[in-house]
């Protein structure tokens, strides 16, 4: 009881209310906090990490952190090789992650990684009300703003402490739910987050349903362990070193691909499940390649690696609009619901934010490494469209642009991560001078109408090295300017410089000049 | 919720994948990605590269070219097939009037797709004679 008392954030009315503290929430409250923005945060969890307090299965992370780069850990620019940390604007608190892992492997545990975000949120002073359970939501006229005809509204969040009440609210629950899809007999097989001990597995066929990374992560695991292995969806695989993106499967689970390949015993089928029927203690599952042929493979054990959903309760029926598998909110650039104002999403949610998505490649924010730089900007955004904070916005002498965005489009981890998506933007008002205008969506800067301005970001075609993209809007038209790319990945030399300097001429010639 | 399953009955029923068989419509509920664009958002943008070939599941939108529409797009329908197939920009705004939920294959794929299913690519060259018929009348 005495833990009960000290917990922060009774039930009540607050300006903005935060749900979760897995990595989203955590990123999030940070940069709020460092803005000075009074924010409640609640979560069902005892303790910070959310899905990382259980997941991966094989209790080892996807994503690395590299401890060893020629860049001081303390400096923003270390960001780009550490996938894992946090993000602090104070020194000490950055690369929380390398100090942690035990040097065995440059991808983090599961502890580890578990440990990282309880250290992060500790070191950090991060409050959250733990063990609150956010169970449903309405909408009533807000209090504070009068409420009824013209005034605002409050979502009310009824938890298992009470009720909590915000004309703001960010969701930070990831993307955990485990999803089946509607195949028959699939409901009655364990999910992902089902697995048993690897031993009960030894000597057993097991079919796999679905040849994304969390199949082949068990696929993987089970080598030393099945007697067969067999994969099966509808879609061939993509592998990750194929697409140069983390669209497919990653290379450390690619062991089950090359045994497939080179006839060791791994099958992998590209074909439809039709049914899963249990019979005694084993499993039939019929299936159906797209040229129509039907084969009944039976198994020992049958897995659904099918991924999950966003566990968003009842906001659909408040209007959240969803989309996809993932059943991801619908989301405007900075990342608030596209059909309910006021509701907005942080963490690997904000992958329901597309962007441009060019020649079809999403953005990283539905992993860590890329949605904290989301958290970062959306702190940003809340406190000045809802708070009335205005952030300061650098003065960047003229002869200093060139230089300055090269130099970030070298280093800035915001671009390596979130290429095509988060941009840097400079304004190039001629009556307000020139000014940093920081991290922005590209998308808001493209389909935006505002002054004279350049946004750079990297990008990738999903075929070589990434390449710098400058986007200019002049007289409220954007052009888009693709430069060359670079095998070293340095953009700041001579010729890039030439590039740069044609293309921002028209607005940076002294005759141009806004000074 | 039958997410996958839904994407497949809506599109049964376009004149696009008429001629396919179930696992076929399977197949390319799995292979195309599906987005959402909320009222008034773009889709594609007039000289932005990178972007992919949709089918509208449902929604209207609107095409539009150096800020003046055009014409509307609705279920059924289908966009940036003309800068997909030439490996250009495209040329005009894609906008969504209401609320939008499409399926898309990026750009870089749209040729494998085709080949690989002859008579989504006849239905597709259909489609293509109609507009080049409806233009030839309205320049006539």
């Amino acid at each position: 009881m005495a833990e009960l008392a000290q917990q922060p954030f009774p039930p009540g009315r607050y300006r903005l209310i935060l749900v979760g503290s897995g990595p989203g929430g955590l990123q999030l409250s940070y940069s709020l906090t460092r803005l000075g923005i009074d924010h409640a945060v609640l979560s069902d969890d005892p303790a910070p990490g959310g899905m990382f307090r259980r997941w991966p299965v094989f209790q080892r992370m996807l994503s690395w952190t590299k401890p060893f780069t020629g860049v001081d850990q303390h400096e923003r620019a270390y960001e780009r090789f550490d996938w894992n940390s946090l993000l602090a604007d104070e020194a000490p608190n950055r690369a929380v992650m390398p100090a942690l892992m035990d040097g065995t492997s440059y991808f983090p545990s599961r502890p580890e990684m578990q440990k990282g975000l309880e250290t992060f949120a500790h070191r950090t002073g991060i409050q959250v009300r733990y063990g609150t359970r956010w169970e449903s939501t309405k909408v009533i006229p807000s209090p504070a703003r009068g409420g009824g005809q013209g005034g605002g509204q409050d979502f009310v969040l009824t938890t298992s402490d009470g009720e909590y009440r915000a004309p703001l609210v960010v969701f930070a629950v990831g993307v955990a739910q485990p999803y089946r899809p509607p195949i028959p007999g699939l409901e009655q097989v364990p999910h992902y987050g089902d697995f048993r001990p690897v031993e009960t597995y030894k000597d057993r066929r097991l079919f796999i349903v679905g040849k994304q990374n969390s199949g082949f992560e068990i696929a993987t695991g089970l080598l030393p362990w099945a007697r067969q292995l067999v994969l099966a969806s509808p879609s061939p695989t993509k592998l990750s070193v194929n697409t140069h993106t983390l669209v497919g499967v990653r290379a450390r689970y690619l062991q089950p691909y090359e045994d497939a390949a080179l006839a060791g015993g791994v099958i992998i089928l590209d074909a439809t499940i039709e049914e899963v029927k249990q019979e005694g203690a084993r499993y039939r599952v019929r299936t159906r390649n797209p040229a129509g042929r039907e084969l009944t493979i039976t198994a020992d054990d049958v897995i659904a690696a099918t991924g999950f959903v966003t566990p968003l309760r009842d906001l659909p029926a408040l209007g959240v609009a969803t989309f996809g598998q993932s059943r991801l909110p619908a989301q405007t650039p900075f990342w608030e619901s596209a059909t309910v104002p006021g509701i907005y999403f942080a963490g690997t949610i904000t992958q329901g934010s597309a962007g441009l998505k060019k020649h079809g490649i999403p953005s990283n924010s539905g992993a860590v490494q890329g949605h904290r730089y989301n958290a970062r900007v959306l702190a940003r955004h809340l406190a000045e469209t809802h708070f009335g904070l205005h952030t300061a916005r650098p003065q960047v002498k003229p002869a200093d642009v060139v230089p300055y965005l090269l130099r970030e489009l070298s280093r800035g981890p915001e671009l390596w991560h979130q290429r095509s998506y988060l941009a840097h933007v400079i304004n190039l008002d001629r009556d307000d001078g020139i000014s940093d205008e920081g991290i922005l969506p590209l998308a808001d800067f493209i389909d935006g109408r505002g002054h004279d301005a350049v946004a750079v970001t990297l990008e990738s075609n999903g075929q070589g090295d990434p390449y710098p993209a400058v986007y200019l809007r002049k007289d409220r038209v954007v052009s888009e300017h693709l430069l060359t790319a670079d095998p070293l990945l340095q953009f700041e030399d001579q010729d890039h410089d030439r590039q740069l300097k044609e293309i921002l001429e028209p607005v940076l010639s002294p005759s141009a000049s806004p000074a | 919720m039958a997410v996958r399953d839904n994407v497949v009955n809506t599109i049964a029923a376009f004149s696009l994948f008429a001629d396919l068989t179930g696992p076929q419509l399977e197949e390319v509920a799995h292979l195309f990605d599906e987005s959402f664009f909320g009222q008034g958002e773009r889709i594609l943008r007039q000289g932005v590269s990178g972007s992919g070939f949709y089918v509208i599941l449902e929604g209207a939108a609107g095409i539009r070219v150096d800020n003046v529409d055009r014409s509307v797009l609705k279920a059924g329908d289908y966009f940036g097939e003309i800068s997909s197939l030439l490996g250009e920009v495209p040329v005009s705004d894609i906008v969504a009037e209401t609320p939008l939920r499409c399926l898309v294959l990026p750009a870089g794929e749209l040729e494998g797709f085709l080949t690989k299913h002859p008579r989504i690519m006849y239905r597709l060259l259909q489609g293509e004679a109609r507009k080049l018929k409806n233009t030839t009348k309205w320049l006539s």
